[in-house]
């Protein structure tokens, strides 16, 4: 057993977020935040030249052949920079939409009762028959409801894991913030990280991303279905609450439209209702117990 | 990222398993907590028969995996714990091992190997548990002894011990961590009182220990005089790494056990119950796979238990308490009869997030040393 990353995993990893932090930075994030939701095919491109969509396809179909341990690495990645766009419907659809492998196609997922991106979209996994759009809570995911469809339903395990994946990158993003903002911050004479009531919401934070790092990683090497549905739910937790804890840290400045930490919850919030996690997740690991001898 | 065995992985975990599958059924029942004598012969005899099988230094000379599928296995067949030797095997040992001189470490280490010996702990005291820093009880140097005055607290199996490992202040003017020295003190020496206290599941399992000008050879010092504080932090990091791997696989079995007695008594139609126990499925697997995660990076940096060990006792010690709480919902009325195991086990879960560092220390410790927040309380 030898469960800590590789050094191509490692290397994998510092690419991508390079990658990211050159196309996706915090101006560029802030300039979409501030007008409509658009997606930006010229960047969607480049991320399919990348192979960031292509990546699990065998190299015969075009794709890098790596496996689900490199997907997780690369959508942890991903929700940690809040990149916009139909990624994982994208990555879902390489191989059997044309176009989607290369990032020329963007494609979009019908997920229970909600669909991201779907004026954005070239093509749509699922049927959106009727589908009306809402005011998105998150500005920088545009969202349709398909009337009559079921909420929280099964999912593909692979989607499942990567929704966790993703999760994961906010969870650590928030906590890094945190952090960072409780260094910087002075209350009454000295940085509020000295503080032991923050430095325990910290300290909680970073031990949510940690155990949630853990069960991802270790779902993505097993592909269990119990591992996935761990995985999941440990991940939304450690985003759901480390977005909102982070925007305690950074106290009223946190509640404005200025603080980046909105937009990381907001998101977390959206990924939360995609099929598979909550209920599902604990009804089918309260199954597995019984399922032995 | 590999969750699978080496071939040499494999093959221990295949010998171990055999070897357990043979000695395990002839093994009595051991004996209950109001029972230390009982629990220490019992314990120490354990340990007799890992040794003469070979398994005695696991948790030494071992590699952390090694020593994590010997305590995955252990657990999974239902073998005893390491109980009253704990201190000895897990404390005093690695400290002696690792900071003791040749005559020290031939002294004391075959006799906890062997399970001649059981060793206690003398660190905390009334006013300095959490605050170990803190330790007030005093040595002063008289010709080749030491001698020492003061008293300690949560003392576990202190009754039943041969030997204490000691922290006393040797010097009190100088700085809080300076100034504390680590000895190892025999049980029997004359001015030491054990006072057993009862704990709220009803046991004697740890007592209070007074000093009272108890001569201590001074060849039985562990490290320089006044460098007690260094040599401590070896055993506390250690405590904090790997102590609590065969508990989450204990807790993994409880938990499957949980769910059918669920199912056998109609509860398992309550979803919220149910959905509660599907929660604690994903905490206690992810806790799995954080010990796993937390052995390879200790493998990987030559052993040495990181940080990640508060991390991994922060989470564990509320898991544990969830874990029993929901026992109790699942029992209905019986969760509050005393005869019920899980019962008990409820009431001693609550040790769990004040031993060893209380969760509020681990969060500072988290805080301060892992994400470099600046220090103060």
């Amino acid at each position: 057993m030898r469960f800590r990353l590789t050094e191509d995993q490692q290397a994998l990893r510092t690419w991508v977020r390079r990658l990211l932090e050159r196309r996706w930075d915090a101006g560029a994030l802030r300039a979409a935040a501030a007008g409509p939701a658009r997606l930006d095919r010229e960047l969607w491109r480049e991320l399919g030249a990348a192979g960031l969509f292509a990546l699990r396809l065998p190299e015969t179909e075009g794709g890098a052949g790596l496996g689900l341990p490199e997907a997780v690495l690369v959508f942890e990645e991903t929700g940690r920079a809040l990149l916009p766009g139909p990624l994982l419907a994208t990555h879902l659809a390489a191989g059997t939409v044309p176009g989607a492998a290369t990032g020329r196609t963007v494609v979009a997922g019908v997920d229970g009762p909600l669909v991201e991106w779907l004026d954005a979209a070239d093509a749509v996994l699922g049927d959106p028959t009727g589908a009306v759009p809402l005011r998105s809570a998150d500005p920088l995911t545009p969202l349709h409801r398909v009337p009559g469809a079921a909420g929280g339903g099964t999912a593909e395990p692979v989607a499942v894991l990567l929704t966790a994946a993703e999760q994961l990158g906010t969870a650590a993003r928030a906590c890094e913030m945190a952090v960072q903002h409780a260094r910087a911050r002075e209350q009454f004479g000295r940085p509020i990280g000295a503080f032991q009531a923050v430095k325990h919401l910290c300290a909680d934070m970073l031990v949510r991303a940690e155990t949630a790092r853990a069960a991802v990683y270790a779902a993505a090497v097993t592909a269990a279905p119990a591992d996935v549905a761990a995985a999941r739910l440990l991940a939304d937790e450690a985003a759901l609450r480390g977005t909102r804890d982070c925007l305690q840290v950074h106290g009223g400045m946190g509640f404005t439209w200025e603080a980046e930490v909105h937009l990381h919850l907001k998101r977390a919030w959206v990924r939360a209702r995609r099929g598979g996690g909550g209920a599902v997740a604990e009804e089918a690991l309260a199954a597995d117990l019984l399922s032995g001898p | 990222m590999d969750l699978s065995d080496t071939p040499e992985e494999e093959e221990f975990r295949a010998r171990l398993r055999e070897w357990l599958a043979k000695v395990l059924p002839t093994l009595p029942a051991r004996p209950s907590p109001d029972d230390w004598p009982g629990r220490r012969a019992y314990d120490l005899g354990w340990q007799r028969t890992l040794h003469d099988a070979g398994y005695a230094d696991v948790h030494w000379g071992a590699s952390p995996t090694t020593r994590l599928i010997f305590l995955e296995e252990t657990e999974r067949a239902g073998a005893p714990y390491v109980g009253a030797n704990f201190v000895g095997l897990l404390h005093a040992g690695p400290t002696i091992a690792a900071e003791g001189t040749p005559a020290q470490r031939a002294r004391w280490l075959p006799h906890i190997l062997r399970g001649d010996e059981v060793w206690c702990q003398g660190f905390s005291e009334p006013d300095a548990g959490s605050d170990l820093a803190a330790l007030r009880t005093r040595a002063w140097r008289d010709g080749d002894d030491y001698v020492v005055s003061g008293s300690k607290i949560w003392t576990s199996h202190a009754e039943v011990a041969d030997w204490c490992e000691l922290l006393v202040r040797t010097d009190p003017r100088a700085p809080r961590h300076r100034g504390i020295t680590w000895l190892a003190m025999p049980m029997d020496a004359d001015g030491v009182t054990v006072r057993p206290l009862r704990t709220l599941a009803g046991s004697a399992e740890f007592a209070e220990v007074f000093l009272d000008e108890v001569r201590v050879p001074a060849a039985n010092r562990v490290g320089e005089e006044n460098d007690g504080w260094r040599v401590t932090l070896v055993t506390l990091s250690f405590e904090r790494g790997t102590a609590f791997v065969g508990e989450v696989v204990a807790c993994r079995r409880v938990l499957g056990e949980l769910a059918r007695a669920a199912r056998d008594n109609g509860r398992w139609d309550d979803p919220v119950l149910r959905r509660r126990i599907g929660r604690l499925a994903a905490e206690f697997r992810a806790l799995w796979r954080l010990t796993q995660w937390n052995v390879s990076e200790a493998e990987a940096s030559g052993g040495v238990p990181g940080a990640g060990g508060s991390v991994f006792k922060l989470r564990y010690s509320h898991a544990r308490q969830e874990l029993y709480d929901t026992a109790a919902d699942v029992l209905g009325p019986d969760g509050l009869d005393l005869d019920r195991p899980w019962v008990l086990d409820r009431l001693s879960s609550l040790s769990y997030t004040i031993a060893a560092g209380t969760s509020q220390i681990q969060r500072d410790i988290v805080a301060e040393r892992v994400l470099g927040l600046p220090k103060g309380r």
